[in-house]
């Protein structure tokens, strides 16, 4: 039986990460909260923490908030302050290949190196996502009509990738063929990089917000329905045609956060009332991982084996879910 | 929704001209002992103090809904900073949207109802115009902008009416009427006003759109007595009732209010159409007003009707920006109560004509 380490953080909980051993949640109050370790609780950010990522080493946390800061929090409860950008609030967040971080705030990004010079980066509209590519320092982000690829270091123009319509956030397959967002209606959009084909997912009640890339490579898990919508990248033209496995189907709560186990191809899905649930792929057999309560899902993380998952909710609930010892 | 769960933060969307005083009004609302913790949405960080609230800076950016209608207009920037507000729940407990002298109101209020998550999360409470008494006139002349704000406004502060004469203000009064008849007017200088009469107003609340709003609801009472309502009795610079169409007493009748300027020399886009009748047929009516609004959407700024449906003891209110619209039923009809229907378009245009035949066209048998 998976056995629950409840903690309460205060505010909404923006993201959750194992660092090693050390499960971090970073509430949107200001604070990161641990479990698992030394430190229980560390302020970070003066008037609210609104986006977090895992470093690409695992080893820290990097967070925006609402005081132009951007820091890097390690499972110590240390605090490295990266860059500021006063008055802004930084909301969005991607950390890097080399220890680099980007982030932006309307219609500037930022790409700090790890030497500590900071590249910036305009659009004519305001940056929705970012995300890096997973090899070479290419920097996508998704914006209103599509997206734009910046070299971080190389001179030369910006790739651009179009198509109509509000985009939000963007992220790369794990092997850098396909990018795919999420957009203001409910839809994904993709594109083959090797020819900037297209493609629609389409079908969604709900605004996609949560996306997650299975274990090799496989599926597009995402949220936005009453099941979690894994969308096959297998074959030469990606989920075209093929029809998406539904996992974790419940008549009564949306899903909001997915998350893919690292190893298995097995799924963890938290739901609009506060369940979670891990789903296997092929036979979809479900277990029970927490009870609805407490706000929906805002935030999942496996440790790095897959043996235990770290939740959060918005209304401040969090814990560690332990599957195998 | 269901509206006795409804803990959604409230929305205030102020809005007005350059310089018409929008910042000393969010000034005297910030600095006002009130207890209530705003989170501010500024286009610029300005001068404006802000010991105990949120200030977020925000561009206004204008996002197509991806579906075709040119009038499906959403502010990109709102969704994302309620979402990021969201994140800070418990730090504020209202939120001010302050747009630009030049900014369209209806994508910002558009963006309550169209954007799912914000929709969940805050609901807009009223949109709250600051007019210039002085230059208003002029701008009505030169901008789109000036005319739509007041044609979409709950409440307008008429405001500086130290610097006008009082002739001066019936006049200006006037043309604010004529565009909207049905905002509650305040007349301030220096935006003095009670907190009370800005915020908390509820004007996008179905049960409550026309309790905010007496001339509207006093019309009815004089509309057999003809009246014209609000705003023909203070416009004495344009003309004197010999509009072409009859005012037959015998009948549900058009109030010869904001339209009755037809054929009048005339600078301003936007008018206002407001229409009486007795008890109307619902599935005639809703059939027209889902056309009118498919087909008129884009030209129609705000649409407001409290409507009595045939064998219905409910009154039945509707609201609609371009074409969002939403009804539903507010309470039974009192006993002292004239059962009417009564519907106001305020839009850039519309044939009145036309939309009066057709509202009548639905009244029951």
């Amino acid at each position: 039986m998976p056995v629950t380490a409840p903690l309460d953080t205060d505010g909404f909980v923006v993201s959750a990460t194992f660092l090693g051993d050390v499960a971090a949640f970073a509430s949107g109050e200001g604070s990161v909260f641990f479990a698992g370790g030394p430190e229980t609780q560390t302020p970070v950010h003066k008037n609210g923490l609104l986006c977090a990522t895992p470093s690409l080493d695992g080893k820290a946390l990097i967070t925006g908030g609402g005081d132009g800061k951007i820091c890097k929090v390690s499972a110590d409860g240390s605090v490295e302050e990266l860059a500021e950008q006063p008055r802004k609030w930084i909301d969005l967040i991607a950390a890097g290949p080399q220890d680099s971080v980007a982030f932006a705030s309307g219609r500037t990004a930022w790409v700090r190196l790890k030497t500590g010079e900071i590249k910036e980066f305009q659009l004519p509209r305001a940056f929705a996502g970012l995300a890096f590519a997973p090899k070479g320092m290419r920097l996508a982000a998704s914006r209103y009509d599509g997206v734009t690829l910046f070299w971080v270091n190389a001179a030369g123009d910006p790739q651009e990738l179009s198509w109509k319509g509000a985009h939000g956030l963007v992220t790369y397959s794990p092997d850098g063929k396909y990018l795919v967002t999420t957009m203001q209606e409910n839809a994904l959009h993709g594109w083959r990089l090797a020819d900037s084909q297209d493609m629609r997912m389409t079908g969604y009640p709900a605004k996609v917000k949560s996306v997650s890339w299975s274990a090799k490579n496989k599926y597009l898990a995402t949220s936005g329905a009453q099941a979690a919508i894994l969308w096959p990248f297998t074959g030469k033209s990606g989920p075209m045609g093929q029809a998406p496995l539904e996992l974790g189907v419940r008549g009564d709560s949306m899903v909001t956060t997915v998350c893919c186990h690292p190893q298995e191809e097995m799924l963890a899905i938290g739901y609009q009332d506060g369940m979670v649930m891990a789903v296997r792929f092929h036979d979809n057999a479900e277990v029970l991982l927490r009870r609805p309560g407490a706000g929906p899902v805002s935030a999942l993380a496996w440790d790095k084996k897959g043996n235990r998952l770290a939740f959060g909710t918005e209304e401040g609930a969090a814990g560690v879910i332990t599957l195998v010892d | 929704m269901s509206e006795a769960a409804d803990s959604r933060i409230p929305v205030t969307v102020l809005t007005g001209y350059l310089g018409a005083g929008k910042t000393t009004l969010l000034n005297r609302i910030l600095s006002e002992n009130h207890g209530t913790r705003y989170a501010v949405i500024v286009n610029e960080f300005g001068e404006i103090g802000i010991d105990n609230d949120l200030l977020v800076e925000s561009d206004e950016e204008v996002y197509e809904m991806n579906n075709g209608c040119i009038c499906c207009t959403v502010r990109g920037d709102l969704i994302r900073t309620v979402e990021n507000l969201m994140k800070r729940k418990g730090a504020f407990d209202a939120i001010i949207v302050e747009t630009t002298g030049v900014a369209d109101p209806a994508p910002v209020a558009q963006t309550f109802f169209m954007d799912d998550d914000v929709r969940e999360a805050a609901k807009l409470d009223a949109v709250v115009a600051v007019v210039d008494a002085r230059h208003v006139q002029q701008r009505l002349k030169d901008t789109k902008e000036a005319e739509d704000q007041i044609a979409f406004s709950d409440v307008i502060l008429l405001n500086k009416t130290d610097l006008v004469s009082a002739e001066e203000l019936v006049g200006v009064e006037a043309a604010i009427r004529k565009i909207n008849p049905y905002a509650k007017i305040h007349h301030t200088e220096r935006c003095q006003i009670e907190i009370g009469d800005v915020l908390d107003r509820g004007a996008f609340e179905l049960d409550r759109i026309l309790d905010l709003d007496p001339e509207f609801l006093k019309k009815a009472e004089h509309a057999h007595d003809h009246e014209c309502g609000p705003d023909c009795d203070h416009d004495h610079h344009h003309h004197g009732h010999d509009h072409g169409h009859a005012h037959d007493h015998d009948h549900p009748d058009h109030e010869c209010g904001p339209d009755c300027d037809h054929d009048h020399e005339d600078t301003h886009s936007v008018k206002s159409f407001s229409f009486t009748a007795g008890d109307l047929e619902p599935k005639v009516f809703f059939d027209w007003i889902n056309q009118v609004t498919q087909i008129q959407g884009p030209n129609i700024l705000r649409m407001k009707g409290i409507l009595a449906f045939k064998d219905d003891p409910q009154r039945y209110v509707v609201q609609g920006i371009h074409m969002i619209v939403e009804g539903n039923h507010q309470r039974d009809w009192k006993d002292d109560e004239k059962r009417e229907s009564r519907i106001v378009f305020i839009g850039r245009e519309l044939d009145g004509a036309a939309l009066k035949t057709a509202f009548e066209a639905c009244v029951a048998e």
